[in-house]
């Protein structure tokens, strides 16, 4: 809400500075965005009349005026279209200061020009305007025009929380300047139009309860030459409202001033009557600014005989629009109940100064005074004969006054600052609110321009806001001692962030809605959710694993160059499970490029899957993870031959593989990428962990290589050893796999590494061997597996 | 013999001095003092003097033989040192250079500050709480006390999906699931994603929150004020830091206010979030007793106390994910 501080002036007395005053609102509630002057910096620019045009000897277009500035006359050399004798125009003299121009006496194609007659593009009025800016035939000459106009004034833009809708007008932030600093309001003398005739045109309220008041009037014989006053043009222009028309200006001065949204309806194209009603079905209708649409069922419409002919509290229809021809109108002022104008603009893709002021509360008791406010400005400017005021309303659909009880101890609870009774008293008058006090308790009726009292809550914060937000001491509050401050899963987040950080990887944020061909590539067996409304459609569904975002940061970053990447990321994925939308927490991250960076004593390799498995032991491993499974998987973004299923209690509870070959092709990544993705939910975790005891007897290490055939995973025979051995196996590795040379062509060896110990004695020679020959039986009988020699 | 013994000691002391390593050194032991060495020999051939020469001669012999220990002793220290010397010498290496594999990752400057803030309220006694990205209108609006079509709605620009459901627009959400399970007193925190559908160089369509709520018998509006001012000085570790509360509007909060900062040595006053007393009608969604408890509730946007905290100057580099930007944190 834009507010000029000289209208404002008109309703309350302000002897703040406009700075004190900024803070006041804003303090208050009201925020102001912005303080803007009303009008550049110039000065010695006075009304001046033109008395004569001549033509200029040298020159088409130009032309040789006298104008009379007061003091003097002075001759000008003007080019604009519009000047005439007898105009009234702003007049800069010589030595008139505008931005980047002094006034000053030159020859204009060999005539001396004494001064400058000025656009309203010059004096910052608009930013288009051809011609002179034109004042009316009674300004005075040779006056200042920062005096005549009241340029001295400052534009103040109030940002208004959906719950102020009453403070969009001069009025309601002059109330709530008058509440603030104690000052009066003045009452503007608006008195009732005596009615010229008796004409009438009926309204019908079919839709009462959401139209409880609907107050009309017809005025005719309007002069349609006539033209809006500079005061009213200045008005509108500093609230941000271009001059159209006057009968459309005089509803938005109505509009801005006193917060009453006005329509007036060109009254020849309107049908027998008004209905005030739902449209209904297959109803359209063409509106003001070109568009044609069909209208819902829910929407309120004002209608003629013929059919609608506006959205009721948002926009007029094309057909019964005021032109320039106009001379008769039907003015309306009505009371649209807020719920049921609430989204209709916004349903049609608009949004007009009347739905704002409408979704939000128009006081209910304000119709009658606007139309009477209306018409008389209207008469003024383009004379005209009023008919009578015609009310149509029901007073049940009307609002009630509540009637809010406001206990003195609960002030004090919820604010943390008793407050004397007085006190809570001078400020709900100040707020013009009515109250009794019935033992401790007031009884608060506010006034019927506030929506948003109407429970106890609402006038603590009108108190509140009114003593002052910083006048409220802080004040610890103690509390008891309640939870842990991390849950576990919370601390493992934290934990595997610094464990991938540490491990050289960034972590990244990317969107969680990434692009439907992204997700297909990726995971095609998982139906996306899909963004009804996305804000691209390469930002369109829900990402089904966090891959794409990983490898399309990849992307971004080896085209700026970087050539050895390692990312993360942590966050939720949107999957499918029975139909069912299920919300993941998982981690994922990949890896690309050399394993290390290019230095001077570390020869370089790629990385390669087993450096990203490595790091993923380690985590399992410092997290305390349950002993993990890997199982080759066939998974669509992943290299058949290089990817891993990882089960956890045959629970799958992640993947780790090589991106598809051809994946990466489509990416343009050179190298392979290595990614893994862990689903944080469905992991669980060792409980508490627990000591357990450690031999005091030597251990003992021996190394055996066998020769099985080249299709038996590793794990397998691990997993037969462990089980073979049990608890007199300690420690277990595999430190050589080799193929070739002396081995059969479908055959590997494998090197393994076993360390024994006992709890309760020192193995012995024989102990060993026999532990040994028994093992390697099973190893035999297992996997056909030889001792390599 | 004393000549004898003399011109051995003189011998002895030459080749000792000479010697120019451990190894001709043990040599020159040898040579005297070896199974053969020259004083040895004298020592064997003691026997055959006559028994009353044989004790000062003997006496004389062992002397002289402590002596070569002795200055054996004396120059294989000293040739030790300087052999030490050598090899530290020659071990010296270029301290200098880079140590292996030193490259670090990084985490997420708006994860660190999230941390940070979880940190900061969990020694106030905070327990942090999650909840689902994609939510139901009930949760985001209806229980938060947002009207249909309230115009409060039309200023979450909310992301929907077909059936209704939408991407939670505030971490308020979980305000309301949190007291689904949960009895006062409540004290939580909820760092997470919100989304909103604005983009531009100051809105990401999805970004960071981080909310707090505190239900309890008799907490007020000075207390909030209280909590944020201190955990704003907390966060941004400046006790000279001001705050200031203005009226504002949220449906879910009545009292409801906006929270500005102002360092010391400027005169801006930075809006830091949004916060309130909890709405009555929120608490009885929460299926809370409004007259028995109290409540207040803040939410701060993470991604922009990252830009402060860091001097971040863009929005849109915390999504960019670019490497240069990352790991300057």
């Amino acid at each position: 809400m834009k507010c000029s501080k000289v209208w404002l002036k008109e309703w309350v007395d302000i002897e703040l500075s406009t700075k004190e005053l900024v803070e006041a609102l804003t303090m208050a509630g009201l925020e102001v965005d912005s303080v803007e002057p009303a009008a550049i910096e110039f000065s010695k620019i006075v009304v001046g009349e033109v008395l004569t045009v001549e033509p200029h000897p040298n020159a088409d277009k130009l032309h040789v005026c006298q104008v009379n500035v007061g003091k003097e006359r002075l001759t000008i050399v003007c080019g604009a279209a519009n000047v005439r004798p007898k105009l009234k125009v702003p007049t800069a003299l010589i030595g008139a200061k505008l931005p980047n121009l002094t006034i000053q006496k030159v020859k204009l194609r060999g005539v001396e020009s004494g001064g400058m007659m000025c656009s309203p593009k010059e004096l910052g009025f608009s930013k288009d305007h051809q011609g002179l800016l034109e004042f009316p035939e009674d300004a005075p000459v040779g006056t200042d025009i920062r005096e005549y106009l009241n340029l001295d004034d400052e534009i103040i833009d109030v940002a208004l929380t959906p719950n102020r809708g009453d403070c969009a007008s001069i009025l309601g932030i002059a109330r709530e300047i008058s509440a603030i600093t104690q000052k009066s309001l003045h009452q503007k003398d608006i008195k009732p139009v005596k009615p010229a005739s008796k004409d009438i045109f009926p309204v019908n309220l079919v839709a009462e309860s959401a139209c409880p008041r609907y107050v009309g009037r017809i005025i005719r014989h309007l002069n349609s030459k006539a033209k809006t006053p500079i005061f009213m043009q200045e008005k509108l222009r500093r609230s941000g409202i271009n001059p159209i028309h006057p009968v459309v200006d005089v509803t938005n001065y109505v509009l801005l001033e006193l917060g009453q949204p006005m329509h007036a309806f060109d009254f020849d194209k309107l049908h027998q009557h008004i209905d005030v009603r739902f449209a209904k079905k297959n109803e359209s209708l063409a509106l003001l600014n070109g568009q044609m649409i069909k209208l819902s069922q829910e929407t309120l419409v004002i209608a003629d005989a013929q059919g609608s002919v506006a959205i009721a509290g948002v926009m007029g229809g094309a057909d019964s629009a005021v032109s320039e021809t106009t001379q008769h109108i039907f003015l309306e002022s009505a009371f649209f109940k807020p719920e049921v104008i609430a989204g209709k603009a916004r349903e049609y893709g608009l949004q007009t100064d009347s739905s704002f002021r409408f979704e939000r509360g128009v006081d209910w008791q304000l119709q009658q005074t606007a139309i009477e406010y209306a018409t008389q400005l209207l008469l003024d400017i383009m004379g005209g004969e009023a008919g009578p005021v015609i009310e149509a309303k029901s007073d049940q659909h009307l609002p009630i006054v509540p009637t809010v009880s406001l206990r003195r101890e609960r002030v004090g609870r919820l604010l943390g600052e008793s407050l004397p009774q007085e006190k809570i008293m001078n400020i709900l008058n100040r707020l013009n609110m009515q109250v009794d006090i019935e033992d401790q308790t007031f009884k608060v009726q506010p006034p019927s321009y506030r929506f948003d009292i109407s429970i106890e809550e609402d006038l603590i914060e009108e108190i509140a806001r009114i003593y002052g937000y910083n006048a409220i001491p802080d004040k610890p509050y103690f509390m008891p001692m309640i939870g842990s401050p991390l849950n576990p899963t919370e601390q493992i987040f934290q934990k595997i962030r610094y464990f991938f950080r540490d491990r050289a990887y960034h972590e990244i944020i990317s969107y969680t809605f990434i692009d439907p061909q992204d997700q297909k590539l990726f995971d095609p067996d998982q139906t996306p959710l899909v963004l009804d409304n996305p804000i691209a459609q390469n930002m369109s569904v829900m990402r089904t694993n966090l891959w794409p975002g990983l490898v399309n940061t990849l992307v971004y970053n080896l085209n700026h160059q970087q050539t050895r990447v390692r990312l993360f990321e942590t966050g939720l994925r949107f999957i499918h499970v029975d139909h069912k939308l299920e919300q993941q927490e998982v981690i994922a991250g990949l890896i690309y490029g050399d394993m290390h960076k290019r230095q001077w004593n570390e020869s370089s390799r790629s990385s390669d899957f087993y450096d990203l498995k490595g790091d993923l032991e380690a985590l399992f491993r410092l997290m305390s993870f349950a002993q993990m499974e890997y199982r080759e998987v066939s998974h669509p973004a992943l290299h058949p031959g290089q990817s891993s299923a990882i089960y956890q209690d045959e629970k799958l509870i992640g993947y780790v593989g090589a991106l598809h070959p051809s994946l990466l092709q489509m990416k343009d990544i050179d190298r392979s990428v290595y990614v893994f993705e862990l689903f944080l939910d469905k992991m669980s975790h060792v409980k508490r962990l627990s000591f357990e005891p450690i031999s005091k007897f030597p251990a003992i290490r021996r190394d055996i290589a066998i020769v099985v055939s080249h299709d038996i995973s590793i794990h397998q025979i691990l997993k037969a050893i462990q089980e073979n051995l049990g608890n007199l196996l300690i420690d277990l590795e595999v430190f050589d796999i080799f193929e070739g040379k002396d081995i059969a062509a479908d055959k590997k060896s494998v090197a393994l590494g076993l360390t024994l110990q006992d709890m309760s004695h020192t193995l012995n020679e024989k102990e060993i061997c026999d532990l040994m020959d028994q093992l390697l039986k099973m190893l035999t009988s297992n996997f056909g597996a030889t001792l390599r020699k | 013999m004393n000549t004898n013994i003399t011109n051995l000691l003189k011998e002895a002391q030459q080749s000792i001095d000479q010697s120019k390593d451990l190894n001709i050194l043990d040599q020159v032991r040898v040579t005297f003092l070896g199974k053969k060495g020259k004083i040895t020999e004298l020592l064997k051939q003691l026997g055959t003097l006559p028994e009353a020469k044989r004790k000062s001669e003997g006496q004389v012999i062992n002397q002289a033989k402590e002596q070569i220990q002795s200055w054996l002793e004396q120059r294989k220290s000293q040739l030790e040192t300087q052999e030490l010397n050598k090899k530290l010498r020659e071990e010296r290496i270029d301290v200098t250079l880079p140590g292996r594999r030193n490259v670090i990752g990084s985490c997420h400057p708006v994860t660190q500050v999230q941390d940070r803030l979880v940190d900061i309220l969990s020694t106030m006694g905070f327990v942090l709480a999650r909840g689902p990205e994609v939510e139901d209108d009930y949760h985001n609006f209806e229980a938060l006390n947002f009207l249909p079509n309230h115009p409060a709605r039309t200023m979450h620009d909310t992301f929907y999906f077909p059936d209704g459901r939408l991407l939670r627009t505030h971490t308020s959400t979980v305000q309301i699931r949190y007291m689904e399970n949960h009895t006062p007193p409540i004290r939580i925190i909820v760092p997470g994603k919100t989304y909103r559908c604005d983009s531009d160089a100051t809105h990401s369509p999805m970004f960071h929150q981080i909310e707090c709520l505190v239900v309890d018998e008799s907490v007020s509006f000075a207390n909030l004020k209280h909590l944020v001012a201190l955990f704003l000085r907390r966060f941004f570790d400046r006790d000279d830091l001001e705050t200031r509360f203005r009226p504002s509007y949220f449906p879910f909060t009545e009292p409801s206010a906006e929270v500005d900062a102002k360092f010391m040595g400027t005169d801006r006053w930075l809006e830091m979030g949004g916060c309130g007393m909890v709405h009555p009608n929120v608490l009885r969604f929460g299926n809370i007793d409004p007259e028995k408890y109290t409540g207040y509730a803040f939410g701060f946007g993470l991604d922009r106390l990252a830009m402060l905290y860091f001097g971040v100057n863009d929005l849109r580099l915390f999504f960019e994910n670019d490497i240069r930007f990352l790991e300057q944190f």
